[in-house]
């Protein structure tokens, strides 16, 4: 009962952040936005194992939680250089 | 007798932590929906993804004891509190490098304007935070 009413809180919230991720005006609305989503998915999956009484899925939840940082960082990376490969060497220090 | 009182104290403890993740995390949201610029929305989504997280979690471990499952909770709190560190740190310099600024307010005018744009002729000094504007304008964001 008491992670039915997390559950609906958190989708809730994934509901408005969603929202927030296709409206956001520049990429980085949507990456924040993005970002978000991936900790919403992360809770939820843990709430509902809970629920469940099957916390298993929280391995699933470790992985989550490592690739959301490498995916944020990687589509930083692409709209800057316009390539995942580049090596950054001529980036400005004056911001 | 006795396990039955801590159980339900651990279940109360469990709920108020619970409600009250549910309730940080709903705010953050909306912060981040209701926000005018992205600098401001990075400020409300780095409180779901501190506090709202948190306490959900500490509810979660709490329910779990003395196991491995309260240990992999722990694991994924700190994971996440140091991610969400470097992704807001690495989108915020990202923004500025892309030559975003961040809203500030003139006193007493209640009006949104851009720091460092060619029309803001107040001195820094003279602005005030983001906090007290009456009005919000341009909700779209700063850049088109």
């Amino acid at each position: 009962m008491m992670f039915a009413v997390a559950i609906i809180a958190v989708l809730l919230a994934l509901t408005l952040t969603v929202w927030r991720a296709l409206k956001g005006p520049t990429v980085f609305d949507r990456l924040l936005a993005a970002n978000s989503v991936g900790t919403g998915a992360i809770l939820l999956l843990a709430l509902f194992g809970f629920m469940t009484g099957r916390p298993e899925f929280l391995d699933l939840g470790l992985t989550y939680v490592l690739l959301n940082i490498i995916g944020t960082l990687a589509v930083l990376k692409y709209f800057r250089y316009g390539s995942l490969a580049h090596g950054g060497e001529d980036e400005e220090t004056e911001t | 007798m006795a396990a039955m009182v801590i159980n339900g104290v651990i279940d109360g403890l469990s709920w108020i932590l619970l409600v009250a993740g549910g309730f940080f995390y709903l705010v953050g949201a909306i912060g981040l929906v209701r926000m005018p610029d992205v600098f401001t929305r990075m400020h409300a989504g780095s409180l779901s993804d501190t506090l709202g997280a948190g306490l959900l979690i500490a509810g979660m471990v709490l329910q779990a004891g003395p196991t491995l499952v309260a240990a992999k909770l722990i694991i994924i709190l700190g994971v996440l509190l140091f991610t969400g560190a470097v992704a807001t740190h690495a989108l915020a310099r990202a923004a500025l490098q892309d030559k975003m600024h961040p809203l500030v307010s003139i006193p007493g005018k209640g009006k949104l304007i851009e720091m460092a744009a060619e029309d803001a002729v107040v001195p820094v000094t003279d602005l005030v935070p983001m906090a007290r504007i009456k009005n919000r304008l341009n909700p779209g964001g700063s850049k088109p």
